[in-house]
């Protein structure tokens, strides 16, 4: 099992850490026994994410995916932001190894929770649909409709 | 130059032990099983290293099989013993719930064909007491297999008193002796055991070879059939050059066993009252003694083991962690929890292993670089001070 150059530059040196004040949308997805937990704050304006920040509790991959997840969402329209895939960070990331696709998941969900927070807050529907890794009983790894890097 | 923590994953090759290797690849290559006089030198070869290695843990040379290493041994203690005792199921084998997975998988394999399994638990001092095992003997109970040393948490168990139990109720009695070997006296007269995995890879000799200690009288089916090499117990042309270094190998590990074991668990110590110290929520996993000098088993909480050690070794360290994300399952470490580890603290586990090789300098290194990085990764954690801070609920 090897990370990509990208994956362990994002892990050593994460973007974007921290947690923004008075955010305008927050998200927390994952849970403690499984491992991983993501916070994510947003703050937006227009409709776009115009400044993002983020806290990690996990292992490489779940810290850089949730480093890249925030670089690729800024600046972003949120209805944009909202379709950033699982797929699009390994992709971004030059790959995942096959056991740890699953953390990307937890990345995408902390944004979209975040967005439809901020929605919610301002009175609108929220858009991200349902979020499987907020529920305490999620196993990721049930999750099969991830395409594995051949790499 | 990477300063190396995991001397109970595997152990570089003492440079005595490949040199006493060299001329067996080369001018004494011969199968030690042909006649002629490059093949009879060869078999000498093997031989001596039988003798050596059998005299060491206080065994017959006829009553030790040499395997590919610890994997193997464990195999075949299990199946080729049941295959000659309860050869169309119905036999009854106890096991602990830490042993290696060389163990666990056999077992439950045997589970499903047609045989009965109990698993012990080890109690939260990290030991399995014979008392435990003595309640679930059977009147079919086959095969007793109880690691001696465990491999993550270092914990030594009293193999002698779990052999009797076993022997009382006309069981067998295996144990995995490969992190043992080496670090503590291993007899197997003393221990009484009936069969004993052994591995020279974990003793500085090379990968590949192993060996099973069997009792002169054991009734064995090979696992590994064909041509009946190593007494029609184990075919397949020897692997001399690896028993030689075996050989090698073990006999420098124990003519400096005292020694090196204060050394290293005065290390051992040092490292765990460094990290617990200098660190707030750590903890040793287990300090009950008896417990191997080389194994500094840690919980650092609230930080994810994968992630320390990545960080570690960044730095130049090499360390190994029992969290769920190194192995690519949802599931901690089976060692920790078996010892009732919580899952959320179990992935914080570092286990520090040392040998002949580390120094005091290197330990102190260590504990300096892995303060900050337990206190950056703790400061990035959305759930620190919600779950172990002065409010936190674990």
């Amino acid at each position: 099992m090897l990370y990509s150059d990208k994956v362990m530059d994002h892990f050593t040196n994460p973007r974007n850490v921290g947690i923004l004040e008075d955010p305008d949308g927050v998200g927390e997805v994952g849970n403690p026994t499984c491992g991983d937990m993501m916070k994510i704050t947003i703050d937006v304006a227009d409709d776009k994410i115009s400044d993002i920040k983020f806290q990690t509790l996990g292992c490489g991959a779940a810290i850089a995916t949730s480093s890249m997840v925030t670089e690729m969402a800024k600046g972003m329209d949120i209805h944009d932001a909202v379709q950033i895939s699982k797929k699009q960070v390994a992709d971004e990331l030059d790959g995942l190894p096959a056991p740890k696709m699953h953390c990307s998941v937890l990345a995408t969900d902390g944004l979209k929770v975040a967005i439809d927070d901020y929605l919610v807050k301002q009175g609108r529907e929220p858009i991200a649909g349902e979020i499987k890794s907020s529920d305490p009983t999620f196993d990721p790894h049930e999750d099969e409709d991830i395409e594995l890097d051949d790499e | 130059m990477t300063k190396y923590f995991d001397y109970a994953a595997t152990t570089p090759t003492d440079p005595r032990v490949v040199e006493e290797m060299l001329p067996y690849f080369t001018e004494h290559f011969g199968n030690p099983n042909s006649l002629y006089t490059i093949g009879r030198d060869a078999y000498k070869a093997l031989e001596d290293a039988r003798e050596r290695i059998a005299a060491l843990i206080g065994a017959r040379p006829e009553e030790l099989i040499f395997t590919s290493g610890g994997t193997e041994s464990d195999n075949a203690a299990f199946i080729s013993t049941l295959n000659r005792y309860a050869p169309d199921g119905g036999a009854h084998i106890i096991t602990s719930a830490y042993e290696h997975h060389a163990i666990l998988e056999v077992v439950e394999w045997l589970a499903k064909h047609d045989h009965e399994l109990t698993i012990v638990k080890p109690r939260a001092d990290g030991h399995v007491y014979a008392d435990d095992i003595a309640k679930e003997m059977r009147p079919n109970t086959k095969v007793v297999s109880i690691i001696m040393a465990n491999n993550e948490i270092g914990s030594i168990n009293d193999i002698a008193a779990i052999s009797h139990v076993a022997h009382e109720g006309g069981a067998l009695l295996h144990t995995d002796a490969v992190q043992a070997l080496g670090k503590i006296k291993v007899d197997v007269g003393e221990l009484g055991v009936d069969m004993l995995s052994l591995s020279a890879h974990k003793i500085y000799g090379p990968r590949g070879i192993g060996a099973l200690y069997l009792r002169r009288g054991t009734r064995f089916d090979p696992l590994i059939k064909g041509g009946g090499q190593e007494s029609r117990r184990r075919s397949g042309t020897q692997n001399v050059v690896g028993a030689v270094g075996f050989a090698k190998a073990l006999e420098i590990a124990l003519d400096d066993l005292d020694a090196e074991a204060i050394r290293l668990s005065r290390m051992r110590d040092y490292l765990i009252d460094e990290v617990t110290s200098r660190l707030e929520n750590t903890l040793a996993t287990v300090e009950s003694d008896p417990r191997l000098p080389n194994i500094a088993p840690l919980l650092i909480k609230g930080v994810e083991g994968e992630a320390m050690l990545l960080q570690l070794d960044n730095l130049g360290f090499s360390v190994s962690t029992g969290s769920a994300c190194s192995s690519g399952s949802l599931e901690a470490s089976h060692v920790l929890l078996s010892v009732g580890v919580p899952q959320e603290i179990a992935h914080g586990s570092l286990r520090l292993s040392l040998g002949r090789w580390s120094t005091q300098e290197d330990c102190e290194a260590l504990v300096d670089a892995l303060v900050p990085i337990v206190e950056r990764l703790r400061a990035m954690s959305p759930v620190y001070e919600k779950m172990f801070g002065s409010e936190g609920y674990m």
